[in-house]
Order: C-alpha cells, then structure tokens, then sequence
C-alpha cells in the first residue's frame, strides 16, 4: 500500500539507471544507515554489539567480496580465509612496522596486499573452471594458511605464534586494541562496510559488472563483444581479493583482537562464507547482507535466544545444530532457490507493490 | 527494394576476402580451398547442406578457429592468428545458430554490454559512478534505446533475457550486436525456429539494418525463400568445399547446388 512506485515517472535516464529507482527504497535505506550510525550504538548492549554486530560488519564484506568473483563473475573460490588471512596479516606488519601511520588507512591497503595475491592465484582461472578451479583455489587456501604458520617473520617472531592486535589511536580515541570502546570499533567497521558497500553496488552496476556478468553468462559471446577474458576474470579476482582483505584485517583487528596462526583463516571460514553467498543469493548485494546476518545471528540465536525462551540447549549442541541447518539450508537453496534470500525478498517487495490486490 | 543496386555491389570495395582457407580438425576437415569475399554493403549469404562448414567459415572470420590453411583480409589486413575480442575490435560483430545471449542479465543489460568496447572510462571513475563514468554510461544508454525502439523491444526492456520467448531472444541477441556499430555483420541462421510471422520480422529488421546503417551483413541460413529474397549474392558450401558463388538467380539455376540440395539420381 505504502510500497508504490504509480506516479514516480523517470524523466532522466540518470534517474532510471539509479541504484534505488524507488523513492521508497531511498527512503528506506536512509532509514537504515540512521538506525544503525545512532540507534544501534546507543540502544544496543554490549553483548549483542559483541557477538552479532562486530561479526556481521566483518564478516559482510568477504560476502560482498566472495559474491563479486562468485555470484557476479561465475568463478568459485574456496580461498576466502586465506585472502582474508592476507589481509590481516598485511595489515599487522604494516602496522606493527610504521605505528605512526593512522590504523584506518593500513586497514584499507591491506587489502591492496590481498588483492595482488588473490590476482596470482586467479591465474589459472582463464583455463579451469568451475569445480576444477574450486579445487585450485583451495591450493591458495591451504598454502596461504600454511604460510601463516610457518613464516614467523608474519606474526614478528612472537613465540605463541599468534598476532596480538596493538593499541592503535585516531584523533586520540583509541580504535583498536584491549582499551578501545566497542562502539567506536562498530562506528569505524560499519563505516568501512557501507563506503565499500557502495563501491561494490557502483561497479557491478556498471560497464566492469556487465563484463563480469556476460563472462558468467556466456564467455564465449562475451569475448565477441570484445571483453577480454583474463583482463576481466582477474579484475574480479582483485576486487574481490581485495573486499576479503579489509574484511580479514577488521575481522582480526575490530572483532578479534587476536588471532592464533592459521586457525582463525582456516578452510572452515571459507565454506562459511561460501554459504553465506549461496544462502544469501548469488550476484545481490543485498543477498550478502541477509547472508551474512543468517550466518552470524543463526548460533547467536541457537545459544542465548532458545534458553531464553525455556527450551533447554547447551552450547555444544548448538554448534552442531548450526552446522547442520546451515548445511541443509544450503542444498535446498542450491535446488529450489539459487537467488537465495535476496529473490525471497525481490518477491516480497513485489507482493507489498500490489498489495492488497493479488496482481 | 534495396538501396544499392547488384551493379553498385559487383563495383563495390571488398571488405573482407577469404582466401583458401582450409581449416582441419585432426583427421576432419571441416572446409577445404574456401575462396570468397564481401563486398561493403552487401548482403551475402552462405548456404549449403548441413554439415558444410558454414558456421565452421564464420568462426574463422571472428577469430573462434584459425585456419590451417589461407588467409583472411578484413579491411585490407591480414591477421595470421586474430583472437575473437580483436575480431570484434576491428567491427565485426556475430550472432549465434543457438542464441548466446546473457541469460541472468535484462535486455537492457545485454544490449548495453553490447557497447563495452566504446566506452572508456577507467575503473577509478567506475568506483564513483559519477561524473564522466555516468556521463558515458548516460550516452551510451541513449544509444541503445534507439536500438531498442529500432526492434521493437521496449516492453522488455528490464527483463531478464532467460525469460523471454525464443523469438524475442533472437531479436535481443541481434540488437546486441548491432549495438556494436559494426562493419560486418555475421548473423548465423536468424530465422531457425522461426514461425512465418517472426521470420518476416526478422528480415525485415536485417533489410532495415542493411538500408539505414549500411551494415554489410553475411547471413546463414536454411530458408531458401528468405536467402533469395534477401541476399545480393549467395556462396554454397558442401563438404566444406565452395561449388558455388554468385547472385541468388545464378545460384537458384547452378546444376551442382541442385544436386547437394536434392541429390543425384533419385
């Protein structure tokens, strides 16, 4: 009823090709953006901010990342973790090398170090495809990890082998590290998702999306239209390397505060996040976030909300119960709804057009 | 009905020769000795039985396969070993025997996509999706939907192409490659599986194309009424090998082409 878009016409085609065409949506997500810069910080307990909102922001941008080369591109990776790994990693030497500079920028050009990796390991991508590149990406996935153990000079030759994230101050107020207030740390990731978020929607709403897409859709008609195959799949690489990247190094850096070697970017993260995109939907931005959020709130939810509702559950049970319903999510998605959540929401949004009419 | 008369075309500049070109797979040889060329302007038919090679010919002349044998002049160069993306560069654009088109994608989308080698915006622009990247894509856009309201597709414009009917598809899949402005026009049976009314749409979208852009198009295709009609000059290929080359009425009366179409001795 509220949802209409009868009498907003589009008299420019800017206005046509923008990414809410909808007076409403922009209306929405403006809303959004509101409640999450002031609702969330002030109402929000520390808990949840903890558990659910830290996560989340990290977490959604290797989704967003993963879902570019994955749902947009059409190339599966199961390296997620070990690109994410690099950028935490990079980011940690960078930082632990020059401290003066500010923590934000090093977060963002880690993620530079991620993408020059994920470009290397995207190499084999012009000749392989699917299941078969899978299984090559997951070559990076356990090198990468095993770099993480084995090269002590990435963790500064700290003997427990783990990287310890250092105080780090922005104008004073300290961001990262034990003494940072935790909204300051959920400002600054929640900062970093939307200004990459919108990145992201700018680029695959684009000339370089439309390559990427015509290269899922169909290579070979894609290189008539003069697209370079490799220029392109390594491009996707790249941004989406580089997505993982500032995700590892908020993961580690925001959420963590601490990561032991090669156990927190292991190749569990990578199928996590890659159900994550499938949940979600291939090729939606908006997909990433409602997978994301599935992902991160399904335990959260499992372990507190159920006890909190009278039914019984211990912690170990819970972690298995996720497993298990994650998984089964994921087949039935692959099967009945490849689009995932995103379409479930696309059909909502449709139904609420028309309402209280059925077409 | 056309434009430029057969006189016009026989004085006509060539655009693209082919030269004894031989293309082999392994043991098979898909065409033997081929020898053609088109001229600016034309619209030149290759026919022949199933098996012939003709699809074989139009991948060699956009880059898909390299010949074993001969050459190919386009736009008086020769390139030894021309990749598809150069191919489509240097303004030759191709549709497909089984629509190739970009199924996930909108019509929009796909034609727009059609226009990626004409725009250049760098990717630091397209991060911001503002100023010249949307200038581009703006002007761009303007130019699709002539090509839109060229075919008659404006009411399936923000459809996801997987969606529509086979007809439409055809029709989508030939704005995208006119969408690439280009000099030569492959078309690769744009009639097959076609009802009567879709196919007289059909040429007369490829006359439409030929008169007011000048595109110099060859076309595949099995009906014979459509090539006669359309075409100013027709090759048929058999087993790979040329047996015939000329106007559709020389063709039409060529005992050799009689024979490959209905056989000998029966």
């Amino acid at each position: 009823m509220f949802y209409r878009d009868a009498g907003q016409y589009k008299t420019t085609y800017q206005s046509d090709m923008a990414i809410f065409p909808l007076r409403q949506d922009r209306i929405g997500i403006l809303v959004i953006l509101a409640l999450a810069y002031v609702a969330v910080p002030l109402m929000a307990s520390d808990f949840i901010l903890k558990t659910i909102m830290l996560p989340f922001l990290a977490l959604v941008l290797a989704v967003v990342g993963l879902n570019i080369l994955t749902g947009y591109t059409g190339l599966i990776s199961l390296g997620t973790a070990g690109f994410m790994g690099v950028g935490a990693y990079a980011c940690y030497k960078l930082t632990t090398l020059f401290p003066e500079v500010n923590i934000l920028v090093w977060i963002l050009v880690s993620g530079f170090f991620s993408a020059a990796i994920g470009v290397v390991f995207g190499l084999p991508s012009l000749r392989i495809k699917g299941l078969y590149l899978a299984v090559a990406t997951l070559a990076a996935q356990f090198f990468l990890q095993w770099a993480f153990v084995r090269i002590p000079w990435l963790y500064n030759y700290n003997p427990s082998g783990a990287i310890e994230v250092p105080l780090r101050t922005v104008f004073g107020v300290p961001v990262t590290g034990p003494t940072a207030a935790i909204e300051v740390k959920y400002l600054i990731a929640l900062t970093f998702v939307v200004v990459l978020t919108w990145v992201a929607s700018n680029i695959v709403h684009g000339r370089i999306g439309r390559s990427w897409m015509a290269v899922r859709d169909m290579d070979i008609a894609a290189q008539l239209m003069g697209i370079k195959l490799l220029e392109t799949k390594l491009l996707a690489f790249a941004v989406s390397s580089f997505y993982c990247g500032v995700s590892g190094a908020l993961f580690v850096f925001i959420y963590l505060g601490g990561a032991e070697a090669g156990t927190e970017f292991g190749i569990r993260l990578s199928f996590i996040i890659l159900f994550a995109v499938i949940i979600g939907g291939l090729g939606s931005m908006i997909g990433s976030f409602f997978g994301a959020g599935f992902i991160v709130a399904l335990p959260t939810i499992l372990k507190f909300g159920l006890p909190a509702i009278g039914i019984a559950i211990t912690g170990a049970i819970a972690e298995k119960i996720v497993v298990m319903v994650i998984g089964a999510l994921t087949i039935f998605l692959l099967i009945v709804e490849p689009h995932g959540l995103a379409r479930l929401w696309q059909i909502a949004k449709q139904k609420l057009r028309v309402w209280p009419f059925p077409y | 009905m056309r434009a430029p008369s057969p006189t016009d075309i026989a004085a006509g500049e060539v655009i693209l020769a082919v030269e004894n070109v031989s293309l082999g797979f392994g043991g098979v040889k898909a065409l033997t000795d081929v020898s053609f060329d088109i001229r600016k302007g034309e619209v030149r038919a290759i026919i022949g039985p199933n098996g012939a090679g003709k699809t074989s010919m139009l991948n060699c002349i956009n880059g898909f396969y390299h010949p074993t044998e001969g050459r190919i002049t386009f736009k008086g160069k020769t390139r030894p070993k021309m990749r598809p993306h150069e191919a489509a560069a240097g303004g030759i654009a191709r549709t497909f025997q089984n629509v190739a088109l970009f199924k996930g994608m909108s019509t929009l989308d796909n034609i727009m996509a059609g226009r990626t080698l004409k725009m250049k915006r760098g990717f630091f622009w397209h991060v911001l999706r503002y100023g010249p990247a949307m200038d581009e894509e703006i002007a761009h856009r303007r130019s699709v939907e002539e090509i839109i309201d060229f075919l008659e597709i404006q009411h399936i414009r923000k459809v996801p192409v997987g969606k529509l009917p086979y007809g439409l598809q055809k029709r989508v899949e030939l704005g995208r490659a006119l969408a690439m402005e280009p000099d030569v026009l492959l078309l690769d049976e744009p009639m097959a599986g076609m009802n009567l009314e879709e196919k007289e749409d059909m040429c007369r979208f490829i006359l439409d194309v030929s008169n007011q852009y000048g595109t110099t198009i060859a076309l595949i295709e099995h009906d014979m009424g459509v090539v006669m009609d359309l075409s100013d000059r027709v090759v048929v290929l058999e087993y790979g090998r040329k047996i015939a080359d000329g106007t559709p009425d020389e063709v039409k009366r060529d005992q050799r082409v009689i024979d490959a179409y209905l056989g000998v001795g029966h």
